[in-house]
């Protein structure tokens, strides 16, 4: 449901006289629905990049990334209209980013109920659901109507999570959303990720995690070393679930 | 995958301020680095500005103080006539019901001064920075609201003041400074009686002119946590134009950048703020990290 093909990256700096800064070198990959996909490689090589750019966060030097989306068409998201893409962004897209934003002064419940509050669901009810979500995620109760940028990190990370699967997103984009988690917490967030794909989330994920990339990735791809051949794209076998 | 139309359309709209020339196009603008002709000293305050609005988005003017941003806030409020442009709406049933004369696809800009009140007065609310041009200081705030119901066609006494009640209830006005002079109150809560008076007819277009600037940082919090909230529950199409990069990634998801009266970048506001492209975005960007 997604491929990606020679997909590049590269930074113009106009500030320092039109340097340019190789983002990454071309990518090709393609995810299945429902599958998920680990994007490894040493830090530098370009991952939280070629996540950015799918969300269009970063806007693509080269190469095409083709999304099947919900409505059932095939559109290319480096040239989807803004408006377009923003609908798809609150539709059907997920994305947790390694560096956390919270929103200023609004409480974790809120922050997490949000969307489901732009989705017309009844405020309480969504207060009710994001409530359950904190909780499986392991955030106390009395966290709950606390601002997160007061949090650990590892709390803010479960509550981005929160926020980005409250309403389980068909394409969900994940960038070490496991970064500072105990592995109590690591355990939950795996689970959770699990039952998301086998609903039908598709994943596309960077974990430094080696034993999440086991358990949760159907396949790996292999970042190309910079300025180096395309990456290699590795389909597991032992990753389903036992 | 079709979208809905825009709510508003606007195409190459352009303000000049002075007699103009022929040169004016090619000696003003971003490449010319100057609004302002070197021949004939006109000013050329917007130019060729073209993007849409769509219903429930809230669209970023991003620029340096002098860009031009005011000006298409103003042009589009009928505030000031425009050198040159286009200017359309698509209003929904309940929105156009009111409007039996507005022919789909008219340009604004060639309606009389009669119809464009009917238009700003119905269809549009403004914020500006200074309280000045949205208030009037010697009346109450409660008779603010009241005289903008009233020409917006609203007649009875009583339910325009519970309709004011009502908006500075939402605004955290506290309702019992009703009847006090605006003149009387902090910067902050005249913004906020502002923003009453202007949510007040339920505008479709909503337009924002650097409502927190120059207010205290934890005023200005204040007044954004709560343009969030509204925005949040109302979902009225929005221009926010601010200079302060950090009200357009707490507010917008669409930024448009202005320079020299034009526009140099536009994309997702996430975009503007991380991969931004166009040299001057990236001065900007830089210069407030
Ligand atoms: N009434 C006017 N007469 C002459 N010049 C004007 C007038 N209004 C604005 N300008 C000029 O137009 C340019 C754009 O101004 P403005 O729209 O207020 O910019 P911004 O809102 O981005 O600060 C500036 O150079 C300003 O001096
Ligand atoms: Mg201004
Ligand atoms: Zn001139």
């Amino acid at each position: 449901m997604l491929t990606v093909e020679k997909l590049e990256k590269q930074f113009v700096s106009h500030v320092l006289n039109g340097k340019e800064i190789l983002g990454f070198s071309p990518v090709s990959f393609s995810v299945p629905q429902a599958t998920a996909l680990g994007l490894s490689g040493p830090s530098g090589t370009g991952k939280s990049s070629v996540l950015k750019c799918i969300y269009r966060t970063y806007v693509a030097s080269a190469g095409t990334i083709r999304y099947h989306s919900g409505a059932g068409d095939w559109v290319d998201l480096t040239l989807l209209p803004e408006n377009e893409l923003l609908r798809l962004r609150r539709a059907e897209m997920g994305y947790v980013a390694q560096f956390l934003s919270v929103l200023p002064r609004v409480s974790a419940v809120d922050t997490v109920a949000e969307p489901l509050l732009a989705d017309g669901v009844p405020r309480e009810e969504a207060r009710d659901r994001a409530r359950r979500l904190l909780a499986r995620l392991g955030i106390e109760r009395s966290l709950h109507d606390a601002y997160p940028a007061t949090f650990s990190g590892g709390e803010k990370q479960r509550v981005n999570l929160a926020r980005a699967v409250i309403r389980p997103p068909r394409l969900l984009l994940l960038d070490e959303p496991t970064a500072s988690l105990d592995p109590g917490s690591l355990q939950v967030v795996l689970d959770l990720l699990l039952e998301l794909k086998a609903a039908g989330t598709t994943l596309v994920a960077i974990f430094h995690d080696r034993s999440i990339m086991d358990r949760l990735m159907d396949a790996v791809y292999r970042m190309p070393e910079k300025g180096g051949e395309t990456g290699q794209l590795a389909t597991r076998t032992s990753s389903h679930e036992t | 995958m079709t979208l809905p139309p825009p709510i508003v359309q606007v195409r190459g709209l352009t303000r000049r301020f002075g007699t103009g020339c022929p040169a004016c196009p090619e000696l003003t603008g971003p490449a010319a680095e100057t609004n302002q002709c070197p021949r004939c000293r006109s000013v050329t305050a917007c130019r060729e500005v073209s993007f849409e609005l769509h219903s429930g988005e809230v669209l970023g003017i991003v620029g340096e103080s002098g860009s031009g941003k005011s000006t298409v806030v103003r042009l589009l409020h009928f505030d000031l006539a425009p050198t040159a442009g286009e200017y359309r709406l698509n209003l929904n049933g309940a929105a156009a019901a009111g409007l039996p004369w507005l022919e789909p696809g008219q340009n604004l800009f060639e309606l009389g001064p009669h119809q464009r009140r009917q238009l700003r007065n119905r269809l549009m609310g403004i914020v500006y920075q200074n309280p000045l041009l949205g208030l009037r200081l010697k009346v109450t705030a409660g008779g603010n609201i009241a005289e903008r119901l009233l020409m917006a066609g609203w007649r009875r006494v009583e339910r325009m003041r519970e309709r004011a009640a009502d908006l500075l209830a939402r605004t955290e006005v506290p309702v019992e400074r009703m009847d006090e002079l605006p003149r009387h109150f902090s910067g902050g809560m005249q913004q906020r009686v502002q923003i009453a008076k202007a949510l007040s007819t339920d505008p479709a277009v909503l337009l924002l002119d650097e409502v927190t600037t120059g207010l205290d940082v934890s005023v200005q919090a204040r007044v954004l946590d709560l343009i969030r909230s509204l925005q949040r529950e109302l979902q009225i199409a929005t221009i926010v134009v601010s200079h302060d990069l950090g009200v357009i990634r707490m507010l917008t998801t669409r930024t448009l950048v202005m320079r020299y009266g034009g526009i140099v970048e536009q994309g997702l506001s996430d975009q503007i703020l991380e991969d931004p492209q166009h040299p001057y975005t990236q001065l900007l960007v830089n210069s407030t990290l």
